[in-house]
């Protein structure tokens, strides 16, 4: 059960020593702002790269238990949601806006927040929520999604991701 | 594309080495495709490929690392640790598919 010298065998880098680490900062706590740096930090994933996420600012809602799964998706002030200017902020307009955004996401069987925090953090992501946030929120390590690798000041973050090439979304 | 032998078999393959034709694929070939990239296959490894092959005979798409766990019952850590790094892209390789087009 040998493959013939001929034979082109793809390669998946095994034998290249690579440090590739990738760190993304999770800025944003609307829906549509949570899922680049899930998706993005999921292919890396897939590829074999380090990631580490640092949640931060309005990215804290994302793993704050009680926010996290219900994250909106405004088409106030977005142009891209194509939406005349008049009647987005009409009252109901964001949660049919989040309803639509999430039954997307569904179709193409994307998880919600949390499932795809578990997900990454199965495929070997360090996830990092922010020192000061979670001070400005009053919130400790009970009130934040069980996988969560610790809370770490901004120093920290830095000086864990060395070398690394960093996502600021 | 190009053809190429595994396993005594003349197969069609792509410019990387995956298979592009799902019925030249048996066991014996995926046996050897394990062989050359360092996978030892094991009845765990073969479940995976099993559901892959399944999967993409109803779908027409090979199945993503999330599919294969929310579908298939293999779960993400597993994956990594049968399929070390790539996951997606060496099991497709292994079952003779090409690699998956979702991105989660």
């Amino acid at each position: 059960m040998t493959a013939t010298a001929d034979m082109v065998v793809p390669s998946f880098d095994d034998d290249v020593e690579t440090d590739r680490t990738l760190a993304i900062i999770c800025s944003k706590g609307s829906l549509d702002m949570a899922y680049p740096g899930l998706i993005l930090g999921n292919a890396a994933l897939g590829e074999g790269v380090d990631v580490h996420l640092f949640f931060t600012f309005w990215g804290f809602d994302m793993i704050t238990k009680g926010r996290m799964e219900h994250l909106k998706f405004s088409p106030v002030g977005n142009p891209a949601a194509h939406m005349p200017a008049a009647l987005a902020p009409l009252p109901g307009m964001t949660s049919m806006a989040t309803h639509m955004m999430n039954k997307s996401l569904d179709e193409l069987d994307i998880p919600p927040v949390p499932e795809f925090l578990e997900l990454l953090k199965a495929s070997g992501a360090k996830l990092w929520a922010c020192r000061l946030s979670a001070d400005m929120n009053h919130v400790d390590e009970s009130d934040l999604f069980d996988g969560l690798d610790g809370i770490i000041n901004a120093s920290d973050f830095i000086e864990l991701t060395e070398g690394a090439q960093l996502l600021f979304i | 594309m190009a053809t190429t032998t595994i396993n005594g078999k003349e197969v069609v393959v792509d410019d990387e080495g995956f298979m592009t034709e799902y019925d030249q694929w048996d066991k014996e070939i995926g046996s050897a495709l394990a062989t050359a990239i360092g996978v030892d296959m094991t009845d765990d490894h073969w479940k995976v490929i099993d559901f892959l092959r399944e999967d993409f005979k109803v779908k027409g798409e090979t199945p993503t690392i999330r599919r294969v766990s929310t579908a298939g019952g293999v779960d993400t850590k597993t994956l990594f640790q049968l399929f070390p790094k790539k996951p997606a892209k060496k099991m497709s390789y292994i079952a003779g598919l090409p690699k998956p087009h979702g991105c989660v």
